[in-house]
């Protein structure tokens, strides 16, 4: 088969191109750890709320572990529970979430943190919050009627504020 | 001696209108596939009117100066805008469009393999309007996606299920007479835009196996009342197996005319009969077996499966390289042929007054923001950033949305007045060129502000909200309006375009239209018989299959969780 020279070339840069973005997505996934959620941790989704850790919803400080808080959250149509999450900027969280009914998202706005919730499953995104602001926290999936009255909200606040830190 | 030269120069011409009639006859589509043709083309521009409209109630209601009469829900408008555009427009108008180019270049239909097609489209229509019935009644509001568990009435997964088996049954008349040529043309090259047609089903019979086990074996009986819990992560990775070739057999349409059609439209040869072939197969294999980059922020399936998706997705960037090299490849042959000078000179040579080519060509420009917005979504980790923000609706929005559906309006203006016997007038070419740049301004707004939003995090598929009075949501609504506009420019466009198409179906001046079909460059390669080995591609499209889904749908199953029952949430 035949291919024009300039077909050729076009098409080498083009594949290289892509190869370079690849090298550049898998060394950043499996070198430097940055996944999306990939959580396999399964749940029955009909009893989550007397379930641990989601009996007690909220921000948790933590000793001993890679991370300095773990945010536990429940969403169910068509609210998340916590409505408000606080954490001192420069602190690596944990969030662990999941949902009591349909598939809910769990996207904080303008950031990479971003899940679908799923019932029976809990997801979970490991990251550290490095900017100072208040965040929206939005359902991005589409739940029912009440999709779009479902927020809550992400503080990052000054770190003063915390003696640890 | 007058009347001597006069008779001869009139024998002349009698001889040469006769020969030009003959070549006129045998490159037309059959007057009875016509009429299948052109009922499928009812049925999508009817979806497009009414799709249309839903959409532009959409971008009133986001702007948030405007709420919906009647207690109309806005998810069920957004389920008729998904289902009738992303479903309906398109298989109606690809199954229409491809019964045509069978019939135009491998010859007309038998009997019995056009009877097939009418059944199908008779399933296919009447699956539509039980699906449409549904969503109605508000039984359905669950958008074209249908992600359990919100479930929707059974009729409404019925009805769907009667497109897919409707458009089985096209896909099946269509490769009937592929077959039948290549009988009766033992050895020879078939022709390459019925050779597209049959790659194009094959990919999409594959890509729908996996829609019809979701909804079969689990939709269905679980909305029925058979199975009281369905496994939600299976049903939508049985989706996605699907729903990404879906993206895929909305394109190969586009391709074909972009392909075949355009050259012969500008005057100018098809650059490579073999490397178009090679694009659709590389299309083929690399269809189905992408569906996870979808899902890459959903729990329970491995970041190794998710990767190993991801290098496939990227692949299709080699066969889109090849279509934008040997489209702009024409586009220059023709320019210098016209005299063109100089690096881009030959640019302004090409026949921007033909809708039949600036309406595609509008389309093909917008194919690479779209394109290049694509390999955003599909890089793994960076899709946390924008996966369903708005930023994805605008995504897609360029792509089916504007270079798919203006490559099928382009084509409508010439296809219909073929199958109707009448004319593409000048001024109805001018209303089509209006049609086409009104597009391009109305989604520059639109899609550029749902690409800017979806970036600040402002979600898809959510009614207008203030999220509070947060401060981020307020930053969305300017961007709303912008839509807003844009999408009222759109909507002014498809009347437009829905003027245009009344008056080639029944009020243009009866006439011939050609149905362009190009032919390939000289001194272009001879096609390897490889290319049209389809055992040979079967074999390594199931073989990725296999290797992409096989352990990750082993590993849902196994470590599956209680299952979930329906819940109907609007």
């Amino acid at each position: 088969m035949h291919i024009h020279k300039y077909e050729k070339w076009w098409l080498v840069f083009g594949t290289g191109t892509l190869i370079v973005f690849l090298l550049i997505i898998g060394v950043s996934a499996f070198h430097a750890g940055t996944h999306p959620n990939n959580s396999k941790w399964t749940i029955n989704y009909e009893k989550v709320n007397e379930i641990a850790p989601f009996d007690n919803p909220g921000v948790h400080k933590v000793e001993g572990k890679d991370w300095d808080y773990e945010v536990v959250l429940v969403a169910s149509a068509f609210s998340y529970n916590p409505m408000e999450i606080e954490i001192p900027v420069g602190s690596t969280v944990r969030f662990i979430a999941t949902t009591t009914d349909v598939v809910h998202g769990f996207e904080v706005a303008g950031t990479n943190i971003n899940m679908m919730l799923e019932p029976g499953y809990v997801s979970e995104k490991i990251t550290t919050v490095d900017k100072v602001g208040e965040y929206t926290v939005v359902c991005n999936e589409y739940c029912g009627t009440g999709h779009a009255m479902m927020y809550s909200t992400l503080k990052v606040v000054d770190s003063d504020d915390n003696s640890s830190h | 001696m007058t009347t001597a030269v006069t008779s001869k120069e009139t024998v002349n011409k009698i001889n040469s209108s006769n020969i030009s009639f003959t070549k006129n006859n045998l490159s037309k589509v059959d007057k009875k596939d016509a009429k299948l043709s052109l009922a499928h083309i009812y049925v999508a521009f009817t979806a497009l009117l009414l799709g249309g409209l839903a959409g532009l109630l959409q971008v009133f209601v986001r702007s948030g100066q405007f709420k919906l009469p009647f207690g109309i829900g806005y998810y069920q408008v957004l389920t008729v805008h998904g289902v009738l555009l992303g479903l309906i427009l398109t298989t109606f108008f690809i199954m229409g469009f491809q019964f045509a180019a069978i019939s135009r270049t491998a010859g007309a239909f038998s009997n019995t393999q056009r009877k097939l097609g009418w059944i199908g489209f008779w399933l296919m229509t009447i699956g539509t309007i039980s699906a449409a019935v549904m969503v109605l009644l508000n039984e359905a509001s669950v958008l074209y996606t249908f992600y359990a568990p919100l479930q929707a009435h059974w009729i409404f997964y019925l009805g769907l299920t009667l497109v897919v088996v409707g458009s089985w049954l096209e896909c099946l008349a269509q490769a009937m007479r592929y077959a039948q040529w290549r009988r009766e043309n033992k050895g020879q090259t078939s022709p390459l835009l019925t050779f597209m047609v049959v790659v194009n089903n094959l990919m999409w019979f594959v890509a729908t196996l996996g829609v019809a086990a979701e909804v079969l074996f689990q939709l269905l009986p679980w909305s029925l009342g058979f199975v009281e819990r369905i496994d939600v992560l299976l049903s939508r990775t049985l989706f996605w197996y699907f729903g990404h070739a879906l993206v895929y057999f909305w394109l190969l349409p586009a391709y074909m005319i972009w392909y075949v059609v355009i050259p012969k439209v500008i005057g100018g040869k098809i650059f490579s009969d073999a490397l178009s072939r090679l694009s659709f197969m590389l299309f083929l294999i690399l269809s189905v077996p992408v569906g996870i980059h979808h899902q890459f922020t959903e729990p329970g399936i491995d970041g190794f499966w998710k990767f190993l998706q991801t290098v496939l997705t990227f692949f299709v960037v080699v066969p889109s390289l090849m279509t934008a090299f040997s489209m702009f490849a024409t586009f220059e042959l023709r320019g210098r042929e016209l005299g063109g000078k100089g690096v881009l000179g030959w640019f302004k040579n090409l026949p921007w007054k033909d809708s039949r080519f600036l309406v595609p060509f509008i389309g093909m420009v917008a194919f690479i923001p779209g394109g290049a917005g694509g390999i955003v979504n599909a890089s793994y980790q960076m899709n946390e950033l924008i996966h369903n923000t708005i930023w994805v609706t605008g995504h897609f929005h360029l792509t089916v949305a504007t270079a798919v559906v203006l490559t099928y309006f382009g084509a409508a203006y010439w296809l219909i007045p073929h199958l109707t016997g009448r004319k593409l007038t000048n001024k109805l070419n001018n209303y089509a060129n209006v049609t086409g740049i009104m597009w391009a301004i109305g989604m520059f707004i639109m899609s550029g502000a749902m690409h800017i939003a979806g970036l600040l995090g402002a979600p898809r598929r959510s009614e207008f909200s203030t999220y509070g009075g947060s401060e981020q949501a307020t930053e969305w609504i300017s961007y709303q309006i912008a839509q807003a506009v844009g999408g009222t420019i759109l909507f002014i466009a498809i009347l437009l375009i829905i003027g245009v198409v009344v008056n080639l179906l029944w009020f243009a001046p009866k006439g011939e239209e050609e149905f362009p079909v190009g032919e390939v460059a000289e001194g272009a390669g001879k096609t390897p018989a490889i290319l049209e080995n389809f055992k040979v591609w079967g074999v390594i499209l199931v073989a990725l299959i296999l290797i992409a889904y096989t352990i990750p749908i082993i590993d849902i199953i196994r470590n599956s969780p209680l299952g979930s029952v329906g819940y109907k949430f609007w």
